[in-house]
């Protein structure tokens, strides 16, 4: 569904992402983990176009869009949820909620995924009239992955979901993803910081370090590597 | 205890006041006679002065700081109760009457003069409604707005001069070229936001009005362009009254027009893409907002209105040159928006009405202008940041929670 093959992407003369190489098939829950500063929150910015790759390819559908800019990107089908959030801190859930469905026009289907939404976090719907930025952390997390869900996209990227929440929340947060993924049948593209939480609920997995893929694999293979046990898992396994 | 203590620390700042004051308010030195006279009365003038005053401010702060926290605990956003009677849907509509019928007799009923005066601040109503679209709605910071006010008026007054074009022909094309102009503008800032947005605007407004004063051939430099024709009447002469109440009309008109299109653009599409690009550059991108769009529409559609009143205001001055499109107009049309309330119609008129009419009735106060606008911007940035008008919209409404989802799109 998704391929990038060979994205270099560089802020100014710096490079970011020195020639990576993912495919994503349809229905899948990627985990993207690594270390700060590996380059996942870049590569997420690559492939929404709002930090173009200087080179390489990035295919949705067979289609190439690296080209494109984010707008058309996200009317292809791609939505991100950005890292710390980024609700609209001076709008209300449910303009934020309105927001998020800025490129539909189908009144009943916005109402629709409205309601979905409102059920997935029973929260939101009793904070619909609050302004974003009086939410605490977690409720605005929730937001935020309501708010890409509004767009109605195939490929969901969520940039660290789990940031700076408590392990309840990150729970509850990670369960919805899972959810999504099987009722909706969104496909979902995951960077996290928790590797633990993150290759639980995924199915394959990619370790990056120094903007570059050092493993892949399946979730199951990649929580049982030695490498990964020691440097993302906190696992010291004896010798 | 706490009073005494205002009024000791009042009673410190009166003295320090005495002190600096002293010997400019104190002391003058007769040259004729050769003698120094002591005017002992001023020192008592400003000890009093400064001690009431500043037991006022004191007391005006303490004051807002308790009101914070009660109103944190009770509702974020604060109502003047003037919004109060017009939340009520009669007393707005026969408001608006009386306006109405205000606006209608009032060049009937005051000199020209007068006439003169409300239409410069209905001129400003426009200025700052065009402004506010960039500021208040799509949150760029534009200190060179009065550059495209000029471009306006100098587009009327160059076609005139060079091909007779009339007045109602140059309207709609000094709006286009200042439209065009904001686009020319936008294209190189697209990229740019905040502090740097705002220099670059003041470097293009300074550039244009450089421009205009010093390319001669083209502008006439700083003597400016004069025997500009006023507005025609279906070809009828009008006298000098009768023009002032013509120009009156059509600046009235122009201000509804724009009052109704912010108003429609404001709860349009793109006025939802200006409110995410306001709060949110990166999280607007993955909206799916096409963010080079929506700044260059809220460049050149707030522009637009910059060129509509230079048209005006040529025809209405017959005399233009570059002294009137300098940086003080557009920081005066910032100060409009700024002290009226962001992002709000009625902030913006109110702001105008204020800033123009206040200084024209002050006519004995004109050499403390500035002193009184700093003073005057000051303690609104104290205590009431949001500027008079507040955007209403923003509160909370705790619905009963039995009832259905309320959902539907507005």
């Amino acid at each position: 569904m998704l391929e990038l093959s060979n994205v270099q992407t560089f802020y100014g003369n710096i490079k970011a992402l020195g020639g990576v190489n993912i495919k994503i098939s349809e229905g899948e829950i990627i985990a993207l983990i690594g270390a700060n500063g590996a380059g996942k929150t870049t590569t997420l910015m690559s492939i929404s176009g709002i930090v173009p790759p200087r080179s390489g390819k990035i295919f949705f559908m067979g289609k190439p869009i690296h080209l494109l800019s984010p707008h058309e990107i996200v009317a292809r089908g791609i939505s991100q949820v950005p890292e710390g959030r980024r609700i609209f801190s001076q709008l209300t859930v449910k303009e934020n909620l309105d927001m998020g469905a800025f490129l539909r026009k189908d009144k009943t289907g916005i109402k629709k995924d409205m309601e979905h939404v409102f059920s997935l976090f029973p929260v939101l719907h009793e904070r619909r009239h609050q302004i974003g930025g009086t939410l605490s952390g977690g409720e605005q997390q929730m937001l935020a992955i309501s708010r890409a869900l509004m767009a109605r996209p195939r490929l969901l990227l969520l940039d660290e979901p789990s940031l700076g929440l408590a392990p309840l929340i990150v729970k509850l947060i990670f369960q919805v993803i899972r959810k999504i993924n099987q009722e909706d049948g969104a496909t979902i593209f995951l960077v996290e910081q928790n590797a633990n939480m993150a290759l639980k609920v995924a199915h394959r997995g990619y370790v990056m370090d120094n903007g570059e893929i050092t493993i892949q694999g399946t979730s199951e293979k990649l929580l049982h590597n030695e490498d990964v046990k020691k440097a993302y898992l906190g696992i010291v396994t004896a010798t | 205890m706490r009073k005494i203590k205002e009024l000791r620390q009042s009673l410190l700042i009166s003295v320090w006041f005495m002190f600096l004051t002293f010997p400019i308010m104190v002391i003058r030195v007769n040259t004729i006679d050769n003698i120094i006279e002591w005017r002992w009365m001023n020192m008592i003038y400003v000890g009093l002065g400064s001690f009431v005053f500043s037991f006022i401010w004191r007391y005006l702060l303490s004051k807002k700081q308790s009101g914070a926290k009660l109103l944190k605990a009770d509702k974020p956003a604060y109502l003047l109760p003037m919004q109060r009677i017009f939340a009520n849907p009669w007393m707005q509509m026969s408001a608006l009457f009386f306006i109405a019928v205000f606006a209608v007799i009032f060049p009937f009923v005051f000199s020209s003069y007068q006439i003169n005066i409300m239409t410069t601040a209905l001129m400003y109503v426009v200025l700052g409604l065009g402004l506010n679209i960039v500021v208040g709605q799509a949150g760029l910071l534009n200190l060179g707005y009065a550059a495209f006010y000029a471009v306006g008026a100098y587009s009327y007054a160059l076609l005139n001069y060079h091909f007779g074009i009339g007045f109602w022909t140059a309207l709609p094309i000094g709006a286009a070229l200042a439209a065009l102009f904001g686009i020319i503008l936008g294209l190189p800032v697209l990229r740019l936001r905040g502090d740097y947005l705002a220099i670059v605007t003041l470097g293009f407004g300074e550039i244009v009005r450089l421009v205009l004063e010093n390319w001669n051939e083209f502008s006439f430099g700083p003597s400016g362009i004069s025997n500009i024709p006023r507005p025609g009447f279906f070809g009828i002469e009008l006298n000098f009254e009768q023009v002032s109440a013509y120009l009156y009309f059509l600046v009235i008109g122009i201000c509804l027009l724009a009052i109704f299109v912010i108003r429609r653009l404001q709860n349009s599409r793109i006025g939802r893409a200006w409110i995410a690009m306001r709060e949110d550059e990166v999280a607007c991108q993955s909206m799916g907002i096409d963010m080079t769009r929506a700044k260059l529409t809220a460049l050149a559609l707030s522009s637009m209105w910059a060129g509509l009143v230079g048209v005006i205001f040529a025809a209405k001055t017959t005399f233009i040159n570059p002294a009137s499109f300098t940086f003080l107009e557009s920081a005066m049309i910032l100060s409009i928006i700024v002290i009226g309330g962001m992002g709000t119609i009625l902030g913006v008129i109110v702001g105008a009405f204020l800033l123009i009419l206040l200084p024209e009735y002050l006519r004995a106060l004109s050499d403390y202008r500035m002193l009184a606008f700093g003073a005057a911007i000051v303690l609104m940035m104290i205590f009431r940041p949001q500027g008079i008008v507040t955007v209403s919209r923003r509160t909370y409404q705790f619905s009963d929670e039995n009832h259905a989802p309320d959902i539907s799109t507005k």
